[in-house]
């Protein structure tokens, strides 16, 4: 039975403290005069920092109802809810010394930050369409802001403007999905959809609500053909949100489509950890296509481009590919898979972005000639960045590689080959980029004079990014038990 | 000394990596001490390889069975997938794991001159001597793989920072041919991860020897279609690093633009990973595909031999011509294996190993002249046996030695290769045969342009060969002549398991 609303609140701590912290920052922007004060980013600090404490600690259990069924408190929520709670905390210290956002008042950016952040607590633990719909709105409204927070730079002004005609389009054909679902079940709650659904009426309204939400999320994950966006936010967006959005958001994207289908469109079938399709509609091929679609398309575009906030714009669409392959197999391996990944995917993606905005401090662009000779001018972070970079190409020992293997396994275990090979051939395609840039970091001379000091706290934070790189490529036995954990409960 | 002959081969693998570690943590500008302690992590292997020599029992078989395996190190690294840390010795890897602890060593010594980055330099060549040594000794093929990709990482720096004019183009296309096969392989390692079980426990196994028991196999790698499939794969992944034809263009581009130490590495360990890993996965794992492959595999080798050897006679820059006829005698080796007989096994196995050290004292001498004239191009010099007759004397030796002449290593590998398989295969060997000659005459007609003849006077006061060159050299030249009169050293080492190894393929139907 689900909670009601007042005794649902102590397990709402997490967002309650985002909440407190997001109310601080606005008296905060009013009281504030001081633009160059840091105090903005210790108070998001902490606040995700007690956020992330809290979520942690709550007792998920077997999964409970809360707030009459709106969210659901189960482990499945709350690896996502650490998942982004870290990614922010990270992208909060990159953001510290950024030189595009040093001269605005910062409060206004982290409040937006911490929406977002609020956002996909919700959204990775909606469990009720009205709630999810909600969620992924709280998520999309501060992004389009964030996107577009440089205010002087074409670009970013641009960046939000796609941004926000392409997610109101794009919500607007999942919203009409969720309407034929409830036309269809009378229910909003997803687990009602899905037992109704399983009764096996109206196929063809089911597979045309299955491909309307397909658009929605798709767009949320920046997935092939709903990607067009995200080059172009990446690129304009100031770097530290580039980076933000290509993990944040993704994840919380990956969390709702991982939870709406495989309540809406699939039920477990028997305790080995097998799904079974509800209705008719087989999703899982159509999404199997979109994600060598996804990789292929993402791989490719890659290869050609000169800006290196760009490249990763389209590798991060390609990983978003790589993960995809989890969710079409129907089995909690497969999706366990996807947990391990977005994990070493946080720390990875995030570290490569984060090494950007480290040259970009300097040279104030993103140009691909910026990088060469880094080796010498900054040797940690060429190196870092190199990590980064083979990491994501899925070279042992890094943890990219241990990612990928989970991946593929779990594809060939179900005997999706083709899929699987889709992969491997494009891992070799993303090679040639990423090496691109290791290239011109050592094997080119500097073009720019003099070297890149590097302060304590980047420093730091660096090797904060690279240990677990390196480490979860040589042991990583604890994560995918952690992993595992948070599947299960998503089963019963 | 318990400790150390119970963790040998952890010791002779992470060695080197823990001097790199050392030398990465030194503060810059002590580049002496840089190399002393290269030396050192690389010479600390080959005491130990000297140590495994006198230990290692050579009646014993090993191959598929665990129990005849030497210096074992067996434990749980990843439970839930069931990946261990599983180390082992027998003959088929034996010999490899000898030759990658004299030529890296030498290689750090031969790296003397490097000026540019030294830290970083010595640093990859001492990662990537652990990469190697790692592949030779896994026995769980997660590891494997793990070792087999490590090793490119290094070796994309070394030709692409320290290397010639076109490094950066070689460097990644020798990084993309390598890739392209490892994921290859990958995938094949998963899909007989989720069909062999462990007797033992039950579940599912990366455990190599598991997959060398065909009790093993369930589900549909019961199946020929499949296991072609499958073998295959593995086949492509390990044809590129040998390289064989057509898979072999990445290898003239690496081996001319590598610096001299890492051709030497390259051509002396890195290409005979690739029938390492014929020997040690495919064909235990897969002996009925096997059977069904040898004729397709001799005509590989064949071709190998015929059209590197010719490839090598139209070349004008030395370096390239050592670069092919490395793709000349690498098809000994398939040849040999493929026939299937315990001559031909053994043989090309010989084979790997007479090469490894034919072909570093080549690059070697390559790097020695290349350090003085600043080109390669063979008719670009000409008398140079007048000025520098210590030289000319390295080289003709080596020169011989590569061409087969009797009473060197590479003659007697090569006379077994021809004996174990002319048996198997008339027509291929036949033709293979006159690979010889063309081996030959490349060689000779490149020693006269070179070394005879009127002296070019733009040379006449060319450095003689110095004290250090010779000490990578002389060991190499030694080691060839002496398994050339007596190679029984070495065929002892390795005849046991090869023997076996030639059952087990031939025992299935």
């Amino acid at each position: 039975m689900p909670l009601g609303n007042l005794a649902s609140l102590r397990y709402f701590l997490p967002e309650l403290a985002i909440t407190a912290t997001i109310l601080l920052l606005v008296v905060l922007h009013v009281v504030g005069r001081n633009r160059r004060s840091p105090e903005a980013a210790i108070l998001a600090l902490v606040g995700t920092g007690m956020a992330l404490w809290v979520a942690w600690m709550t007792p998920a259990g077997e999964g409970i109802g809360l707030f009459e069924g709106m969210v659901v408190l189960d482990g499945f929520a709350v690896f996502f809810k650490v998942l982004t709670a870290l990614a922010t905390a990270i992208v909060i210290f990159m953001s510290i010394d950024c030189y595009e956002l040093t001269d605005r008042t910062q409060a206004e950016y982290y409040l937006f930050l911490l929406s977002v952040l609020l956002g996909m607590f919700l959204l990775s633990s909606a469990s009720d369409i009205v709630m999810l719909y909600l969620a992924l709105e709280l998520v999309s409204i501060p992004s389009y802001l964030l996107a577009g927070y440089l205010k002087g730079k074409a670009s970013s002004t641009e960046a939000s403007m796609k941004y926000v005609v392409y997610g109101a389009t794009a919500s607007g054909v999942m919203i009409y999905g969720f309407s034929l679902l409830y036309g269809m079940t009378g229910s909003t709650q997803i687990s009602e959809i899905g037992r109704v659904l399983t009764l096996g009426t109206a196929p063809l309204p089911a597979m045309l609500a299955a491909v309307m939400v397909t658009v929605g999320f798709g767009y949320k994950i920046a997935a092939v053909p709903f990607h067009m966006w995200s080059p172009d936010v990446y690129e304009g967006a100031p770097t530290p949100v580039t980076a933000f959005l290509s993990v944040g958001p993704k994840a919380a994207g990956f969390a709702v489509l991982v939870r709406f289908f495989y309540t809406v469109f699939a039920s477990p079938d028997g305790a080995d950890g097998m799904w079974k399709l509800s209705s008719s509609v087989d999703w899982p091929f159509l999404f199997a296509v979109l994600s060598a679609v996804t990789m292929t398309v993402g791989n490719l575009v890659a290869i050609n481009q000169r800006n290196v906030k760009r490249l990763l714009a389209y590798s991060s669409i390609a990983h978003a590919g790589y993960m995809l392959m989890g969710f079409v197999l129907l089995t909690t391996v497969g999706l366990k898979a996807i947990l391990f990944y977005l994990v070493v995917y946080l720390f990875m993606n995030l570290g490569a972005f984060y090494v950007v905005v480290l040259v970009a401090n300097g040279s104030r662009s993103e140009d691909i000639s910026y990088f060469s000779g880094l080796g010498s001018r900054a040797p940690f972070a060429a190196v870092s960045l190199a990590i980064f970079l083979f990491a994501l190409t899925g070279i042992p020992p890094f943890s990219g590689f241990i990612g990928k293997v989970y991946l593929f396994a779990e594809v060939i275990n179900r005997g999706v080959y083709w899929l699987a090979l889709v992969a491997a051939l494009n891992s070799v395609i993303s090679l040639y980029y990423y090496a691109r840039i290791v290239k011109v970091m050592f094997l080119e001379d500097p073009t720019q004079a003099g070297d890149l000091p590097l302060a304590l706290v980047p420093r730091v934070m660096l090797a904060i990014l690279v240990v677990p790189t390196l480490l979860l490529g040589i042991y990583w036995e604890p994560v995918i038990r952690v992993t595992e954990a948070s599947v299960r409960i998503l089963t019963h | 000394m318990d400790f150390i002959n119970s963790h040998i081969l952890t010791l002779m693998t992470f060695l080197p990596v823990a001097g790199a570690a050392i030398i990465l943590m030194m503060p810059s500008g002590r580049d002496s001490h840089v190399k002393t302690i290269a030396a050192v992590a690389s010479f600390l292997p080959v005491l130990l390889a000297v140590q495994l020599w006198f230990l290692y029992d050579r009646t014993v078989a090993g191959v598929n069975v665990a129990s005849q395996f030497q210096f074992v190190e067996h434990y749980r690294w990843i439970p839930s997938i069931n990946v261990e840390y599983f180390l082992g010795a027998d003959g088929i890897s034996m010999p490899m794991i000898m030759l990658t602890t004299i030529v890296s060593f030498l290689a750090v010594v031969g790296s003397w001159g490097i000026e540019k980055q030294i830290k970083g330099y010595m640093a990859l060549i001492l990662l990537l001597e652990t990469g190697m040594m790692g592949v030779f000794c896994a026995l769980d093929f997660f590891l494997f793989y793990v070792f087999w990709e490590v090793m490119l990482l290094p070796m994309y720096f070394l030709i692409g920072i320290w290397g010639g004019p076109r490094r950066e183009y070689a460097a990644i296309k020798f990084f993309l041919y390598t890739l392209l096969g490892s994921v290859l392989m990958l995938l094949v390692m998963l899909a007989l991860y989720f069909n062999t079980t462990n007797p033992e426990t039950g579940g599912h196994t990366f455990n190599m020897l598991h997959y060398m028991q065909q009790s093993t196999h369930n589900g549909w790698l019961k199946g020929f279609d499949i296991r072609i499939l499958l073998f295959l794969g593995l086949f492509i992944g390990f044809a590129i690093k040998v390289p064989l034809f057509p898979f072999h263009t990445w290898l003239p581009d690496a081996h001319v633009e590598a610096p001299t130490a890492i051709s030497v590495i390259l051509a002396g360990i890195l290409l005979k990973m690739g029938t390492y890993g014929l020997m040690r996965i495919s064909f235990p794992m897969f002996p009925d595909v096997t059977k069904w492959f040898v004729i397709p595999m001799a005509v590989l080798g064949a071709i190998n031999i015929v059209y590197g050897a010719l490839c090598a006679m139209a070349q004008s820059d030395l370096k390239k011509l050592v670069a092919y006829s490395s793709v000349s005698h690498m098809g000994f080796c398939l040849l040999g294996m493929a026939a299937l007989t315990p001559a031909g096994m053994v043989g090309a196995s010989f084979q790997m190993f007479s090469h490894g050290m034919i072909t570093s004292m080549l690059f070697f001498l390559v790097g020695v002249i290349y350090d003085r004239a600043h080109h390669r191009d063979i008719d670009g010099f000409g008398g140079l046996g007048a000025v520098v007759p210590v030289y000319t004397f390295f080289i003709t030796v080596a020169f011989f030695a590569s061409l087969g002449l009797p009473g060197f290593s590479g003659f007697v590998a090569e006379a077994m290769v021809f004996i174990g398989s002319f048996s198997a295969f008339r027509t291929i060997v036949m033709i293979s045969a006159s690979g010889i000659i063309i081996v030959a005459a490349f060689h000779l007609w490149a020693l006269q342009r070179v070394f005879l003849g009127p002296l070019n006077p733009k040379y006449a006061q060319l450095e003689e060969i110095n004290s250090r060159e010779i000490f990578c050299l002389a060991p190499l030249a030694l080691m060839t002549l002496i398994l050339g009169v007596y190679p029984m050293p070495v065929l002892n080492l390795m005849s046991a398991s090869l023997n076996h190894l030639v059952d087990v393929v031939n025992m299935v139907i």
